[in-house]
């Protein structure tokens, strides 16, 4: 291996490679994947002078420590964290220059779940299907990280204008969740549809890069019965037989059997990449109706 | 038909039976192809396929109902052969659900044509249907925490083949040594929906053919 590279000198609790995923596939049982926060690996990208589709890293609460083989321009966003390289801060959410053998510590998120590491050139692991990243459900792609792990680094290009400094949102204080009705929402009563956007959710700790796991009030089934599986979709509200909805990410299976109640709009779901078990989650409706029957 | 909307970009479209989603599945591919349909994802199931990013999933929905949808034709494209050696653990367990003797499933099973409806569970695993109804079998009560890869099993109105090892709680009837998911190859997952499988049965490890 040449010195584009880095060595992983602390992989973190869950640290993988990620980038805008693999589309297109679902029909093999493959999902998306992609970073859970993609706003946010676009923007550190962007910090770097990288094209959007360049592979980042998604650390999850305790972030992670790489040492570059190579002068690197490194940047750290998502949730914010403490940055440090050899031991001296460096900045969050700003181009940072790590000289080559330096140690470039991500530290434990302050707030929010999940930050994102881009290097110029980006992590460069071999795509499969068109995507370098790591899909937790059915294991394509490069392994989580592991302590003394060597990845493989870009060369960086000159055609990406790079950014000094980008806004970014802060990790939600309350997930606010916009849903639409669900194909199944009529195996739900009415009072369920009620119970969902009025009551009071909070994130599970159960959550992952699979689904964002809800604790609350069950919703309760107009009927028992069992539906045929059938295709689902990113943000689809699934409801397992417990009754607690369910909000699929990235990783989300590509079919599945337990009935959607409603759809969450997609640009709400990067706030759901930040937040922190525990928080509060308010689904609101919008644009929810019954969907009309086409004869 | 009912065009359900899902979210802002998609429609599931629900069909009577398998026969049908099948062939709507068949026909979609076809609009893409020629580019009279612009989505990124078609995802057929048991009764339903998904239409996942389209620009207008209202115009899509309105029109579906009025489309000349035609039948699935029944023999269409090259058979994939997946051969197998039929020794699973619940071999017996399938027998007894049939009513006919162990040695009977391997030519019951092989005599089927199967199709592959849809595909889910695990990159590369397809619901495989073609099995006469009366075969039909439940899952076991306690699935297994790991099948090896290769395993040819079934459930319900399903054969299926584990493309790796995991958890599961099909009815085990055999194994393969064909890969069914390899993302190094093109395409990486031999089983996607429509295509045609016969499993022809091996009684011993399956040797490289002379002279090729």
């Amino acid at each position: 291996m040449t010195d584009h590279a880095l060595s992983v000198v602390r992989a973190g609790a869950l640290t993988t490679v990620q980038d805008l995923g693999r589309p297109g596939h679902a029909h093999l049982g493959v999902p998306r994947s992609g970073a859970l926060d993609l706003p946010a690996a676009r923007l550190v990208n962007r910090l770097v002078g990288n094209p959007p589709e360049a592979a980042v890293l998604e650390t999850t609460l305790d972030g992670c420590a790489v040492r570059p083989r190579r002068t690197v321009t490194v940047a750290v966003g998502g949730a914010p964290c403490p940055v440090t390289v050899d031991g001296r801060p460096a900045p969050w959410g700003a181009p940072v220059r790590v000289p080559a053998g330096a140690l470039l510590d991500v530290g434990t998120a302050v707030s929010g779940v999940r930050c994102y590491v881009a290097f110029d050139g980006g992590v460069s692991v071999e795509p499969v299907l068109g995507s370098r990243s790591t899909d937790l459900l059915s294991g394509l792609g490069p392994p989580p990280l592991a302590t003394g792990a060597v990845l493989p680094l870009g060369h960086p290009g000159r055609d990406h204008a790079r950014v000094d400094v980008v806004p970014q949102p802060a990790p939600p204080q309350e997930l606010v969740l916009r849903v639409t009705l669900g194909p199944r929402a009529d195996w739900f009563t009415a009072a369920a549809l009620d119970t969902l956007t009025t009551r009071a959710y909070t994130v599970s700790s159960a959550s992952n890069r699979i689904g964002l796991r809800t604790e609350g009030p069950a919703l309760e089934r107009a009927f028992e019965g069992e539906l045929p599986s059938e295709g689902m979709v990113l943000g689809a509200v699934q409801v397992p037989p417990d009754g607690r909805p369910v909000v699929f990410l990235a990783d989300h299976p590509t079919t599945g059997g337990y009935p959607v109640v409603a759809v969450v709009r997609e640009s709400d779901l990067a706030a759901a990449a930040q937040a922190w078990p525990g928080t509060p989650v308010r689904f609101v409706a919008a644009g929810l109706r019954r969907p009309s029957q086409v004869p | 038909m009912r065009a359900l909307p899902v979210g802002e970009r998609a429609l599931l479209v629900e069909l009577s039976d398998g026969t049908e989603a099948q062939a709507l599945h068949a026909e979609l591919l076809r609009r893409r192809a020629s580019g009279d349909l612009r989505v990124r994802e078609i995802v057929p199931a048991a009764r339903t396929v998904l239409l996942d990013g389209l620009d207008d999933p209202g115009r899509v929905g309105a029109e579906l109902p009025g489309w000349d949808i035609p039948s699935l034709p029944p023999r269409a494209g090259a058979v994939l052969e997946i051969p197998v050696r039929y020794d699973g653990p619940d071999l017996a367990d399938v027998a007894a659900h049939w009513g006919v003797p162990v040695g009977d499933v391997a030519r019951i099973h092989s005599a089927a044509e199967f199709r592959v409806a849809f595909c889910g569970f695990a990159p590369g695993f397809g619901y495989l249907t073609g099995l006469p109804e009366r075969y039909e079998v439940p899952r076991r009560a306690t699935p297994r925490t790991s099948v090896p890869r290769g395993s040819v099993a079934l459930a319900g109105p399903y054969t299926g083949v584990y493309p790796r090892a995991s958890p599961g709680g099909w009815q085990l009837i055999g194994s393969t040594d064909l890969v069914l998911w390899d993302h190094a190859r093109v395409p990486a997952a031999l089983l996607s929906p429509g295509v045609r499988v016969r499993f022809v049965p091996r009684t011993a490890p399956t040797a490289p053919a002379a002279g090729t």
